[in-house]
């Protein structure tokens, strides 16, 4: 596959851009792989891409049942941040954030991550001495962290509501300077064409309809195209987890819910920075490249498969939002839309093998899994590929649950809504 | 918006309920196996489809109640009293 470089734009650019190639091939399925990985949304196609990069596995194809990009990967909020606190969390998503650094160059694919910086925001004296308690935690870990001041709020995101009568008076904040954005639709073809590169089969309208078995081993899948045998089978569907789990014979930790998220028509520049709100409600917000505001806030609080989200969600949105930027007010929404989430019994992901030989999970990524996505891939693939979970990946076992060792941030117990 | 029909209260948006989860979860006797424990607090069916759920009436006249809904289509087939004194009250009076 030819690279791309100032030098092919210039080129094609020259020639009216009509013949650049297809940026990864449309293969047909073959009838057998060393590892399918089932999925093609930014977490399946990373792990296809780190087996073949890393892991010197390279008969690998991804199954993808509509087109790649088409579920979660293209429905987030595209934030990238590492501010976590338990032990586990905070050194995968650390890892995640130094593979985000490279990843444009490593690709060869302009991701646009944007390391703007992130900024929680703290409403209350308590708010700001939790915040100062996260920031210690994340420096002791080597991820940067900075305390910020109302007067330093005032200059770095001065359209917040600053006046007595705020509803939410701004105490300060804390901020990940090395957090941010990246473009979500960029990170999953990147990481589809250097896989392609590497010789991974992307195998798009593919619908996985049942497992293939030999004993207790499951040998490959069953889908729309035919049967596919594979060494091993991973499965990173994100939303649909349980259904994939429900066809090999699992049980498992989690509940599909909907999370909406929002795009205004686009503004001049407006805000610097991603801001995240919590505790009192919970708002993110931040200014894509093309000036639309991207936002979002809670869950629909219900099980649902919808992929459409409801009204009630909008108007504490779009309440929460107006509160904290008046300025607000008078933009108007684009377009909203809504993604189904795996929400686990305490709030984090599973990167493990499964009870059944042959099958391995990636799932329960809850409200986090695009900023996951580097990290999630490369544990998967190690995981795939050595058939032991990564030091980074251990805490995230599939039987954590029975032992009591959750990893559950927000300490709501097993409540999947409230996560 | 989804609109529950309250046995008490008549038609509602569910703005004015809370949800809470799949209704055929049973919590098993306390000197049940750990296993029926972990099954119980834990794994869900998590179906895509028919579903039975909890919802309480939070804004309402705060019964328990479970609700049949589909989880794709969000159609609601039924709505009944979580209390099954109560339902079959309800039942006594509309025969």
């Amino acid at each position: 596959m030819p690279r791309y470089s100032a030098l092919s734009l210039i080129k094609h650019a020259i020639t009216g851009n009509r013949d650049w190639p297809r940026a990864w091939p449309n293969p047909e399925p073959k009838s057998s792989y060393d590892v399918i990985v089932v999925g093609g949304g930014g977490h399946g196609l990373a792990t296809a891409y780190y087996l073949a990069r890393e892991f010197g596995i390279r008969n690998v194809a991804v199954l993808e049942k509509s087109y790649i990009g088409s579920g979660n990967a293209g429905r987030n909020t595209t934030i990238v941040r590492s501010n976590y606190m338990l032990p586990g969390a905070t050194e995968f998503y650390d890892f995640s954030l130094k593979l985000w650094n490279n990843l444009s160059h490593e690709l060869n694919y302009n991701v646009m991550f944007s390391p703007r910086g992130q900024i929680l925001l703290a409403h209350s004296p308590d708010a700001l001495d939790s915040a100062a308690r996260r920031g210690n935690i994340m420096r002791r870990h080597g991820i940067a962290a900075r305390l910020l001041s109302r007067a330093d709020m005032q200059k770095l995101v001065p359209h917040l509501d600053y006046r007595p009568t705020a509803r939410f008076p701004i105490w300060g904040g804390l901020m990940q300077p090395t957090a941010g954005t990246a473009r979500h639709d960029a990170v999953v073809w990147g990481y589809a064409r250097a896989a392609a590169a590497l010789g991974v089969d992307i195998i798009q309208n593919c619908e996985v309809s049942g497992f293939l078995r030999d004993g207790g081993r499951i040998t490959g899948v069953e889908t729309s195209r035919g049967q596919i045998r594979a060494g091993k089978t991973g499965i990173a569907v994100a939303g649909h987890t349980s259904r994939l789990g429900e066809m090999a014979g699992l049980s498992l930790p989690i509940e599909s819910h909907l999370l909406q998220a929002f795009v205004s028509e686009p503004l001049k520049p407006l805000l610097d920075y991603v801001i995240g709100f919590g505790g009192h409600g919970h708002f993110y917000i931040s200014q894509s490249d093309k000036g639309g505001m991207v936002f979002g806030g809670d869950l629909d609080m219900y099980n649902s498969y919808a992929q459409r989200g409801n009204l009630p969600v909008v108007r504490d949105v779009a309440a929460l939002g107006v509160s904290l930027m008046p300025c607000l007010g008078r933009v108007r929404l684009l377009r909203h839309w809504a993604g189904v989430m795996d929400m686990t019994m305490d709030g984090s992901h599973i990167i493990d093998r499964t009870p059944i030989d042959g099958l391995y999970l990636n799932a329960g990524w809850c409200y986090g899994g695009f900023k996951a996505t580097p990290a999630s891939g490369w544990c998967f693939a190690h995981l795939l590929a050595r058939d032991e979970p990564d030091r980074l990946a251990a805490p995230f076992s599939l039987d954590r649950f029975r032992r009591g060792a959750m990893i559950d941030e927000a300490g709501v117990g097993p409540i999947p809504k409230l996560h | 918006m989804l609109r529950i029909k309250c046995p008490f209260c008549g038609e509602r948006d569910h703005s004015e309920f809370s949800y809470g989860g799949d209704a055929n979860i049973i919590y098993p006797d306390l000197a049940a196996s750990m296993e029926a424990w972990i099954e119980a607090v834990y794994r869900r069916e998590n179906p895509k489809g028919p579903h039975r759920e909890r919802w309480q009436h939070t804004d309402g006249c705060r019964l328990w109640l479970i609700v049949e809904r589909d989880t794709l289509t969000h159609e609601i087939a039924s709505v009944m009293p979580a209390n099954a004194a109560l339902a079959s009250l309800l039942d006594g009076q509309s025969s």
